[in-house]
């Protein structure tokens, strides 16, 4: 029998729940296979995510001192080393800043390949598979695996996060020792943001904003969706325009998201950006050109100057959300 | 320092993806192909590095169809020193395998550090730079915005979710380049005349079989028609009432 395995990620103590997600994909996978989930999660003191990982049929905690600071290189090498100690045939993370980091590495030390922000995984037979968005989106390639193990990250909101308690943790000392980079500091970004490809609702807003300053407005109907919903997207115009940080891209060379809700305000819909929202399943379109690209993928559009809608709107949200 | 910067040429951002024939590749006429956004803040900081130390080399590396002569000559007239074209016909998605036969002409070609950008914008796979540095043993950091180099160690910034991170990296290393860590300079004519004396080696890809197959290559569904609800402030409760009662999405 081989395992599917599914690397946790445990920032300060807790677990992110992307990687609850990616158990799901792993739980798909396990039926099909007939085997079990095994989680694997580094850190220093992981008693309290280990507990969280119950869904998973066993939990291998590499646990100490000498992993209290995130070293792709030294975790590497350590998940690989489980990931044969248990028999595992697919490697699972979910696609965040640490899987992308993360299991690249380990595959290449498994001398495997990977496929990676995966919104879909397979096993028939014996042989896993995945679905992936490429070309920013614009299209979607279905792989299939012919080197073992296989190794996927899991695209975050797409999978249901798994609960379960009871499973059997077994704990591994974390080595010490030298590591060729290893994380020095960790710079909050302010305020409690909701990560972008996390978020449940984004709101994004493009060139029709006139100005930096005028993206006060896109931040209020964030912010009235109540804490850690939904989080502020831009186009790739006021990236270059340096309005808003590069890590607020959306679209080809910035990120691709698909959350239950998206907004997209002055933004008039270049093929960069469709690509990279497209698959929202709700889309809303505020845009004071009827004939813009942006109408033709929204659900719902309304035409108008955004400082005079979006005032509006953010109120009437925020009373939605009050009454529930 | 010795720099390798990988680069990949692939179709324009802007490009309508066709799918191709077979149901396993795009249709490439009419396709306009350009280097890898993100290779060019990598080849941006190979130069700004050099510049930095005041010696060392800058080496362009790509692995694809003949036509990458193109980005190659572009790449040396921004300032690489030399350019290495490993030819192949297939489309080189699988980055295992370009990691594989990378590491064999980085082991043949030592240097102390490959750039690479985060992601080739095609296959969007972020595989290259981890799997490239656990093969080769070499450090390796992703998806960097900021990067210092002092006394042999490397200090780089990262996004992560919700923050910043600092993290110091030894050489030799693979570090992938992300927006925000340069503005890469373009080819001027000083430059373009230039790269045309500078060596472009070329030869015959040893690709290794890929890791994954394709299955198939496939557009999104198309979205349901969607509706304009009103104009201006006063279409708001409608939008609301849309949203409550049709998508449920709030």
């Amino acid at each position: 029998m081989s395992n599917i395995i599914v690397i946790a990620e445990v920032r300060g103590g807790s677990l992110k729940r992307p990687s609850l997600e990616a158990i799901t994909a792993g739980q798909q996978l396990a039926s099909a296979n007939g085997g079990q989930v095994i989680a694997i999660a580094c850190g220093n003191g992981l008693d309290a995510a280990a507990a969280e990982l119950g869904a998973a049929n066993k939990v291998v905690a590499i646990d100490g001192a000498g992993f209290a600071e995130y070293s792709g290189d030294a975790w590497a090498k350590a998940i690989a080393e489980q990931v044969k100690a248990n028999d595992g045939a697919a490697v699972l993370m979910a696609h965040t800043a640490m899987g992308k980091d993360l299991l690249p590495r380990v595959s290449g030390l498994l001398e495997t390949g990977i496929i990676t922000d995966v919104v879909g995984v397979s096993c028939e037979g014996g042989s896993f598979g995945a679905k992936k968005p490429v070309f920013g989106g614009k299209a979607t390639m279905t792989v299939k695996a012919t080197k073992s193990p296989f190794c996927a990250t899991i695209r975050p909101n797409n999978f249901d996060a798994a609960s379960g308690s009871g499973g059997e943790v077994a704990k591994v000392d974390a080595p010490s020792g030298d590591m060729l980079s290893v994380v020095k500091e960790i710079i909050a970004a302010g305020g409690d943001k909701t990560p972008l490809a996390e978020a449940k609702v984004v709101v994004a807003g493009g060139r029709g904003l006139k100005d930096a300053d005028s993206f006060k407005i896109i931040e209020e109907l964030a912010a009235a969706f109540g804490p850690g919903v939904a989080a502020v997207g831009a186009s790739r115009a006021v990236v270059d325009a340096g309005w808003r940080p590069h890590s607020e891209q959306v679209g080809q060379t910035g990120k691709v998201v698909g959350p239950p809700l998206y907004f997209a305000i002055g933004i008039s819909g270049a093929i960069q950006h469709l690509a990279g929202m497209r698959t929202a399943r709700t889309i809303v379109a505020i845009n004071k050109d009827a004939d813009a690209p942006i109408f033709k993928v929204a659900d719902y559009g309304i035409v108008g100057d955004a400082f005079e809608i979006v005032p509006a709107l953010t109120k009437a949200i925020a009373e939605v959300v009050a009454n529930r | 320092m010795d720099i390798v910067v990988c680069i990949k040429r692939v179709p324009a951002t802007d490009t309508a993806i066709k799918i191709a024939a077979d149901g396993k590749s795009i249709e490439t006429n009419g396709v306009s192909f350009e280097m890898n956004a993100y290779d060019e803040f990598a080849l941006e900081q190979a130069l700004l590095i050099k510049e930095q130390l005041g010696e060392g080399t800058v080496t362009a590396i790509t692995i694809g169809p003949k036509e990458s002569q193109k980005e190659m000559r572009d790449a040396l007239a921004r300032g690489a020193d030399k350019a290495v074209l490993l030819t192949t016909d297939q489309w080189a998605y699988d980055g295992a395998a370009t990691a594989q036969a990378l590491a064999a002409w980085l082991s043949a070609n030592p240097c102390q550090l490959v750039l690479c950008g985060k992601q080739a914008v095609d296959s969007d796979n972020n595989q290259l730079p981890g799997n490239l540095a656990a093969r080769l043993g070499f450090a390796c950091v992703t998806e960097v915005t900021k990067l210092e180099l002092a006394d042999g160690t490397f200090t780089a910034e990262r996004d992560i979710e919700g923050a910043r991170e600092v993290v110091t990296c030894k050489t030799p290393a693979v570090i992938s380049c992300n927006k925000g860590l340069n503005e890469p300079r373009y080819a001027n004519l000083k430059g373009i005349m230039k790269a045309k004396k500078k060596p472009l080696e070329e030869s015959a890809a040893d690709l290794p079989a890929a890791a994954m197959e394709i299955v198939s290559i496939e557009l999104p569904p198309a979205r349901a028609e969607g509706r304009i609800v009103g104009e201006g402030a006063d279409a708001v409760p409608a939008l609301i009432e849309a949203l409550r009662n049709e998508a449920k999405a709030i």
